[in-house]
C-alpha cells in the first residue's frame, strides 16, 4: 500500500512522485527582469556598532569631551566635519571615488528599550516601534520581493548559516552558506542520485546543494594574499559575489562582533577590519561592472552612548551610522542632519539623536534602484514609514 | 494500519521499542495512563525548581553591578547561572531521550507538537530553563485533558508571560499605571487570539485584542515569587472580548475568558487543522479536519476525544507520507534505528552531545528552543528539504552514525529496521552497492522513504 509511493527499482524511469501536487520543483531561473542590473546587498550589523567612533564627529566641540580615551585614535578627515575610524582607513580611495558613503544619526523607530533580540527584530521586520506587539512575520527585503514581478528562488540569497529574518517570509529566497560540507565518494554520489530520483523535491535540492558545493569544495586553504582572519568573510563574500555576478540580485548576510561594552578601542578595530574586508573584497569579485550597478548598505539596530563609560566602552544607545558602499551610491558623502552632541541635543540625555529613520534611506535606495513606487514603501514594505524627500543616495 | 504507520505517522520511527501501541485504543490507553516517559528519563523540574535558581542568578548579577569589586563575585554569578543552564540542559536531554526509548511514542509527538503550538524562546541568559519547566508544568500532564485547561496552564506559566512581554504590561488606569505613566503591551493578548486560539483569519478585531490585553493586566511574574497576580497592573472595569463581558477580580475573569476562548468554533478550526497538517499533510484532506473539528465542538475541546479522532479516522493511516521529518525527529528516528538507547544518549559527554546532536540539530534548521517566532516551526517539507538543509542531513548521516555506533550494521539489513516494508528495492539494492558501511547506512538515514512520514 505504501509503497506505491516510491519506485520499485534503480533506474527505471518513472515519475510516480513528480506528478504529485505537493512536491514542489526547486527551480533555477533567470534572475526577475523587473530588477534589471541593480544588486542590493544588505549587511546586518549585530551587537549595535558605536556610528559615533566610527564615522567621529570631530567638528562637533563635545565629541572630546565624551570621548576622552576614544577620540584619541588618529582618525582619518572626511569632510573637515566628520573623520574615519582608522581601522577602516582602507577604504579611503571608495571615499575618494565616491563610492563610499554614510548616513549619520539615524536610527530605526526602536526606542527607549535598547534590546539587541529586540532591536533587531524591528530593523528586520521593517515596521514602527508597533511591530513587536503587531506579529508581522516577514522582513522587509522579503515584502519587497513579493512585489517583483518574475522572481525566482536564485534572485536574493541569505547567505550563511545564521536565520535572516530580513528576508523570511513568502518570496522564495535561497540560503546558503560556503562552509557547508557535502563529500561523498563518486559510488555515493551516483547512488544518493539514484534514491531521490522520484522525489523532485530531495532529488533538486541534493543536486543544487552538490553544485553549490562543488565550487570551493571543503575548507579554504590560505592561498597568496589571504590573510588568516579574514578566511571565513572571504568565502562568505565570493560566495556572494558568485552569485551576484549571475542571476542574483539581492543578497543578505549579517556580521557580529559590534557591543563593545569594554575595551572598545581594542574591540572595534577589529569588527571595522572585517567589514572592511567584506567591502574591499565585495568589489573586488564583483568587477567593475557589478560593482558599478551594486549598493552595500550595512545597518545596525541602534547606536551606542554619546558618553564612554568606565570600562573604555559605550552601553546601548538610539542614534548611529549606516555605512552605504558601491558604484550605484553616490558616495563621498555623510548623509542626514547633524543634530549636535550637546546634552540638550542628546536623546534621553544619553544618545545621539537620530533625526532620519534608517528605512527612509532603504526606501529611497529600492526606489532609485527598482522604481518601486512610494506607496509601496511606506505601506507595504516599511508600514509606517514616511518617506520623505531624497536624500539622493543614488548616482 | 501498520505498525510501520504507527511507527512514522505517530511516533519516531522504527524500531518500534518494546511494548508499543500500534491500535488507536491501545494507543490511547497509553496515553491516558502514566506518564511513564518521564519517570524513566526526568526532566530537570518545573518552575518551582527552576524558579530559585533563576532569582539566585539575577541576584548575583546585580550584586555585581551594584559592587564591580565584589570578591568572588563574578564566580558566583557564572555558578548561578550554569546552575539554570544545567537544569535546561536535563530537560533537553531527557527531551530527546524520551522520544527515542518511550513505547508510548504518541505521547512525545504530542507533546513536541502542543510545545510547538506554545512556542518559547529565551532571549536572555537567565531564562533558558524556563522553556522546559513549561513543557513539564502546563503540557505533558495536560496532554489528555481539555484544551482550556492546557490553555490556562500555558498563559498563566512564567515561560509564556515573559516571552510574550506580560510582564511589562500594565493597565494604563491602574494605580501603578497612573504613577508611572506606563502603559499596555498586547503582545499575549495578540498571540492568544491570532496563534494560540482562535487563528489569524478568525473574526476579532483590533478592539477584542486591545480588550483581552487589558484583562489581562495583573499577569506577571515577580523574581522571588514566581506567577504573579499584581493587582495594582490591572486596568479597572469589564472588559469585553468577542461580545461577552469579563468583569471581578482576580484571575477568575481571565480563567473565564480562556476557557470560552477554547471552545470557540474559530479555535476548534483552527487547532483541528493545525494536528491535521501536522501528522498528516500540508492539505489535509476536508473529512478529517471536519471530524476533528466537530470532535472539539461535541467534546468542548477534550484533547482525548480530538486524539482520537484523529487516530481513528480512516484516511489517516491510508495517506500517503507527504510530510518530511523535522530535524528533532530525524536525529531521534536515526539513533533508535542505529539502536542507540536513551540513557547512551545522556551519558554523552556534553561535546559529544554538542558536536553530535545539538549541533546538527541547528544545522538541520531547527536549533534548540530557538524557533524563529512564536508561529513555531515551519510545517512545509520544503523548509526542511531545501540545498542547505537536506546537504546537514546527508552530512550527519554520513558522519556520525560511525561515531555513535561501533560496528556499523549491514546496510540491507539496517534498511529493513529503519524502514520496514517501506524500504524499496532501489533503496535495497543502493544500500547493497555502497562502497562502504558508513556510506551505506548513510544512504539509508537521507532516503525519501526515512525522511518523510
Amino acid at each position: 500500500m505504501e509503497r506505491r509511493f516510491f519506485l520499485k527499482s534503480l533506474g527505471l524511469i518513472g515519475c510516480s512522485a513528480a506528478a504529485h501536487p505537493l512536491m514542489t520543483t526547486l527551480t533555477l531561473a533567470k534572475g526577475a527582469p523587473f530588477l534589471g542590473d541593480n544588486r542590493l546587498i544588505v549587511v546586518i550589523l549585530r551587537g549595535a556598532m558605536d556610528g559615533i567612533d566610527v564615522v567621529q564627529p570631530r567638528g562637533d566641540r563635545d565629541f572630546a569631551g565624551l570621548r576622552p580615551t576614544l577620540s584619541q585614535s588618529a582618525a582619518t578627515d572626511l569632510d573637515g566635519f566628520f573623520a574615519l575610524h582608522p581601522a577602516l582607513g582602507e577604504l579611503m580611495p571608495l571615499w575618494n571615488a565616491r563610492e563610499l558613503a554614510f548616513a549619520h544619526a539615524t536610527s530605526t523607530p526602536y526606542r527607549d528599550k535598547r534590546s539587541h533580540f529586540d532591536g533587531q527584530d524591528l530593523l528586520e521586520a521593517g515596521t514602527g516601534m508597533d511591530v513587536l506587539e503587531q506579529g508581522v512575520r516577514d522582513g522587509w527585503l522579503n515584502r519587497m520581493l513579493q512585489a517583483v514581478p518574475g522572481m525566482t528562488a536564485e534572485t536574493a540569497y541569505a547567505v550563511g548559516r545564521e536565520a535572516a529574518p530580513l528576508l523570511a517570509g513568502a518570496a522564495p529566497v535561497r540560503n546558503w552558506t560556503p562552509e557547508q560540507r557535502l563529500t561523498l565518494s563518486a559510488q555515493g554520489r551516483l547512488l544518493l542520485d539514484a534514491i531521490y530520483h522520484d522525489d523532485p523535491l530531495f532529488r533538486d535540492s541534493a543536486q543544487e546543494a552538490f553544485d553549490l558545493t562543488e565550487g570551493g569544495v571543503g575548507r579554504p586553504k590560505l592561498g597568496p594574499g589571504d590573510v588568516a582572519g579574514f578566511v571565513e568573510i572571504d568565502r562568505l563574500v565570493d560566495f556572494a559575489a558568485t552569485r551576484l555576478v549571475g542571476d542574483t540580485r539581492i543578497a543578505a548576510f549579517s556580521q557580529t562582533g559590534w557591543d563593545t561594552h569594554r575595551a572598545q578601542a581594542r574591540e572595534l578595530p577589529r569588527s571595522l577590519a572585517k567589514l572592511q574586508r567584506t567591502i574591499l573584497r565585495m568589489k573586488e569579485q564583483l568587477g567593475p561592472e557589478v560593482w558599478g550597478s551594486t549598493t552595500l548598505m550595512a545597518m545596525t539596530e541602534f547606536g551606542r552612548t554619546a558618553r564612554e563609560n568606565g570600562t573604555g566602552g559605550t552601553d546601548h544607545g538610539t542614534g548611529g551610522v549606516m555605512i552605504m558602499a558601491g558604484g550605484a551610491i553616490r558616495g563621498g558623502k555623510v548623509y542626514g542632519d547633524w543634530p549636535s552632541l550637546s546634552e540638550a541635543a542628546l536623546y534621553d540625555r544619553r544618545d545621539l539623536m537620530p533625526t532620519r529613520d534608517v528605512r527612509a534611506f532603504a526606501a529611497h535606495a529600492m526606489q532609485g534602484l527598482y522604481g518601486f513606487d512610494t506607496a509601496l514603501l511606506e505601506n507595504k514594505i516599511f508600514p509606517g514609514l514616511q518617506m520623505g524627500p531624497s536624500p539622493g543616495i543614488l548616482r | 494500519m501498520t505498525d510501520t504507520t504507527a511507527a512514522f505517522r505517530f511516533g519516531y520511527g522504527l524500531p518500534l521499542p518494546q511494548g508499543a501501541p500500534t491500535t488507536p485504543q491501545a494507543m490511547m490507553a497509553a496515553l491516558r495512563g502514566p506518564d511513564l516517559a518521564s519517570q524513566a528519563h526526568p526532566g530537570g523540574g518545573g518552575i518551582e525548581v527552576v524558579r530559585p535558581l533563576v532569582l539566585a542568578a539575577r541576584e548575583a548579577r546585580i550584586a555585581n553591578k551594584k559592587n564591580p569589586g565584589l570578591q568572588g563575585g563574578a564566580k558566583a554569578q557564572q555558578r548561578t547561572l550554569r546552575a539554570t543552564y544545567a537544569v535546561a540542559d536535563v530537560f533537553m536531554r531527557a527531551t530527546f531521550a524520551r522520544a527515542l526509548d518511550a513505547p508510548d511514542g504518541l505521547r512525545e509527538r504530542l507533546s513536541a507538537f502542543w510545545s510547538d503550538h506554545f512556542t518559547t524562546a529565551t532571549r536572555g541568559r537567565f531564562d533558558r530553563a524556563l522553556h522546559g519547566a513549561m513543557v513539564e508544568d502546563a503540557i505533558r500532564p495536560n496532554l489528555t485533558a481539555t484544551f482550556g485547561t492546557m490553555l490556562q496552564a500555558v498563559t498563566l506559566h512564567p515561560a509564556m508571560l515573559l516571552y510574550l512581554d506580560q510582564d511589562t504590561s500594565i493597565g494604563p488606569n491602574s494605580t501603578r499605571g497612573k504613577k508611572r505613566s506606563k502603559g499596555l503591551n498586547e503582545n499575549l493578548a495578540r498571540e492568544l487570539m491570532e496563534l494560540h486560539t482562535l487563528g489569524v483569519g478568525a473574526g476579532y478585531s483590533q478592539t477584542d485584542v486591545r480588550e483581552m490585553a487589558e484583562l489581562l493586566t495583573g499577569l506577571t511574574y515577580v523574581g522571588n515569587k514566581g506567577f504573579a497576580f499584581d493587582q495594582s497592573r490591572v486596568e479597572p472595569g469589564a472588559d469585553v472580548v468577542l461580545g461577552v463581558s469579563y468583569d471581578g477580580n482576580g484571575i477568575e475573569p481571565i480563567l473565564a475568558a480562556l476557557q470560552d476562548l477554547s471552545v470557540r468554533p474559530e479555535t476548534a478550526r483552527h487547532i483541528a487543522g493545525k494536528l491535521a497538517v501536522h501528522f498528516v499533510a500540508d492539505v489535509p484532506d476536508s473529512g478529517l479536519v471536519e471530524a476533528l473539528t466537530a470532535s472539539w465542538r461535541d467534546s468542548g475541546g477534550d484533547l482525548a476525544v480530538v486524539t482520537q479522532t484523529l487516530l481513528t479516522h480512516p484516511g489517516v493511516w491510508d495517506a500517503p507520507p507527504e510530510k518530511a521529518r523535522q530535524p528533532f525527529e530525524f536525529i531521534v528516528a536515526s539513533f533508535r534505528a542505529l539502536g542507540l538507547t536513551g540513557a547512551e544518549l545522556i551519558a554523552l559527554s556534553h561535546e559529544n552531545f554538542t558536536r553530535h546532536v545539538t549541533k546538527r540539530l541547528g544545522e538541520m534548521g531547527q536549533k534548540w528552543h530557538s524557533s524563529p517566532g512564536p508561529d513555531g516551526w515551519p510545517e512545509e517539507p520544503a523548509a526542511w528539504i531545501n540545498p542547505l538543509r537536506l546537504a546537514s542531513r546527508i552530512t550527519f548521516a554520513m558522519e556520525v552514525p560511525g561515531r555513535m555506533v561501533n560496528p556499523l550494521p549491514d546496510p540491507r539489513a539496517f534498511a529493513v529496521t529503519a524502514l520496514g516494508e517501506r524500504a524499496s528495492d532501489g533503496l535495497l539494492l543502493a544500500a547493497a552497492r555502497a562502497e562502504s558501511l558508513r556510506e551505506g547506512v548513510g544512504l539509508v538515514l537521507v532516503s525519501p522513504e526515512f525522511n518523510r512520514r
